[in-house]
């Protein structure tokens, strides 16, 4: 038995979903008022039932939700903050000690790892070790709360304003990392990636060593933009050019290929769209104009990783 | 060939600025009918899918109460004040050492950071502020700039980092994926070849963090000589 698994904090982010849905629903300067109800309501929905509702029903409550994003249907926060004057005067009466809480979440997450994981009374046990990373950011969240409602004195509400009104700034957007994750399960199911695996094997001159490096680290890479997941983008370019290629075929480690490898498609990772979660949702929650921003921010880096990695693996893998 | 359609609907969805959301769908649906596939035996796919990856989304939702709270009660005013009684911070070196924050804490095998726990209420609001020291007048487009430079630099600390703590998704992924061929491969053999990388990925952002200062220092030159970049 587990005290504190990853579904009581599915419930709880739902429940709080929820709250930013009455929140909406209640509030007639709203200007999207019915549509964003509607949209996070059926989202906290799929977060505390989850896999109570039959899939193909979670299916087309995610096609209502897509529907209503893509007709602009659901709008920016109405909820008040405070103006910048009184923020100062918190920032001036609180000092240092607003940081306090801000510090809980990673002191948090360090001690879940590295401790909470370990704790059980017989069967009973306080995390899973599999799911320690994610509970442990939870449950960081939890004790900050509490700790910043403490120092700060504010009203109950206030973190219900405050959490609907940053969740409203990201928007729709929040969906898409899921949504995304689907979408390369499909591709999987489908075979996308034995298909584009084989085109590259047979399409380049890999007789020579180099352009064996050279596919396989830009076939995980550009595999990873169109899939936005190395992890997902791995297994079949591994199986399709990697081990025939570079292992097989030239001798070369396969220790050395799969770690640049895998840094490799991390490039890709940085360079598309499609891993929203690190680079779109971001964008939205740092209010920035251009959803891609991020993208452009990061990409020189990638590049330039991606070109150290080729040559890396070109000087070191049919070596050592 | 026919499968790849899905790819590009993905591929034109985003060239065309299409709703993502939308895009995404729609790529579902022709892969599943490409693959033979039935409406609703793809929507119970992805509804499926959907549900078992709440997890990527738990951590914001859960964490934006309590950064909203903070930020109501000034914690971005007094970040900003903080880093301003540093002189020689810049925007590019909050940025940098950041990065390094996120990526030694990362290999060590904790996470640390984070783009809703970190960048938007810590390093965002410090970075700016360091830049502002230096020009008061900083632009709204200049500032969106620095902000995505500190996403960047949490997503560039994050991932160049990870590979090198054996004990997580990448190389226990590449662990068991050769497991199951029967292929003997170490853990450390990967872990230490991520090392070389690691470096390169923290010297390229230091690059781009210098470059974002250089930027910066001629779009606003000091007004006293000296006011380095």
């Amino acid at each position: 038995m587990t005290l504190l698994t990853l579904e009581r904090f599915y419930v709880l982010a739902g429940l709080m979903l929820g709250v930013i849905a009455v929140r909406i629903a209640a509030d007639p300067r709203h200007g999207r008022r019915v549509g964003s109800a509607v949209f996070w309501g059926l989202l906290g929905v799929i977060f505390v039932a989850g896999r109570a509702i039959p899939p193909v029903v979670t299916g087309y409550i995610l096609l209502v939700l897509v529907a209503l994003a893509a007709l602009g249907r659901v709008g920016t926060p109405s909820e008040e903050t405070t103006s910048r004057d009184e923020r100062l005067a918190h920032a001036q009466r609180l000092g240092n000690r607003v940081f306090w809480p801000a510090l809980m979440i990673p002191a948090t997450a360090v001690a879940g790892t590295l401790v909470l994981s370990r704790l059980h009374w017989g069967e009973v046990r306080l995390i899973l070790p599999g799911n320690a990373a994610v509970v442990s950011v939870g449950l960081g969240a939890a004790v900050a709360l509490l700790l910043a409602m403490r120092i700060t004195r504010a009203r109950a509400q206030a973190p219900a304003a405050e959490g609907s009104r940053l969740v409203q700034t990201v928007g729709w957007a929040l969906i898409l990392p899921q949504l995304l994750a689907a979408l390369g399960g499909l591709f999987a199911r489908a075979g996308v990636g034995e298909t584009v695996a084989g085109i590259v094997a047979q399409v380049l001159p890999t007789q020579y060593p180099a352009v064996a490096v050279a596919a396989y680290c830009l076939g995980m890479a550009l595999f990873t933009v169109c899939l936005g997941n190395a992890f997902a983008a791995f297994p079949v370019v591994t199986l399709g050019v990697g081990l025939p290629l570079i292992v097989h075929g030239h001798g070369g480690n396969p220790a050395i290929m799969a770690a640049l490898g895998m840094l490799s498609g991390y490039c890709g990772t940085l360079l598309t769209p499609m891993a929203a979660n690190f680079n779109v949702v971001p964008a939205m929650l740092l209010e920035l104009d251009d959803r891609h921003a991020v993208i452009r921010a990061q990409a020189p880096v990638a590049l330039a990783v991606l070109a150290v990695n080729a040559l890396l693996m070109y000087a070191c893998v049919y070596r050592f | 060939m026919i499968k790849l359609v899905g790819i590009l609907v993905v591929v034109l969805g985003f060239a065309f600025r299409a709703n993502p959301l939308l895009v995404v769908v729609a790529a579902g649906l022709v892969t599943g009918f490409a693959a033979g596939m039935s409406f609703n035996a793809i929507l119970a796919q992805f509804g499926a899918l959907f549900v078992d990856s709440r997890y990527m989304t738990l951590p914001i939702i859960l964490m934006l109460p309590v950064v909203g709270l903070l930020e109501r009660h000034g914690l971005r005013e007094r970040s900003e004040a903080l880093i301003r009684r540093a002189g020689a911070a810049t925007a590019g070196r909050v940025i940098l050492l950041y990065t390094a924050v996120r990526q030694v804490s990362i290999a060590l095998g904790v996470s640390i950071g984070g783009h809703a726990g970190a960048v938007r209420p810590l390093v965002a609001p410090m970075a700016e502020a360091a830049a502002r020291v230096r020009a008061p007048e900083l632009s709204d487009k200049d500032s969106q700039d620095i902000r995505a430079h500190a996403a960047a630099a949490d997503n560039v600390g994050n991932f160049f980092g990870e590979d090198i703590f054996v004990a997580v998704g990448g190389i226990l992924l590449m662990k068991g994926f050769f497991d199951g061929l029967g292929i003997e491969v170490g853990v450390w053999s990967m872990a230490l070849w991520g090392i070389p990388t690691a470096i390169a990925a923290f010297v390229a952002m230091a690059w781009r963090a210098r470059a974002l200062d250089q930027r910066l220092s001629l779009r606003y030159p000091a007004r006293k000589p000296g006011g380095d970049a």
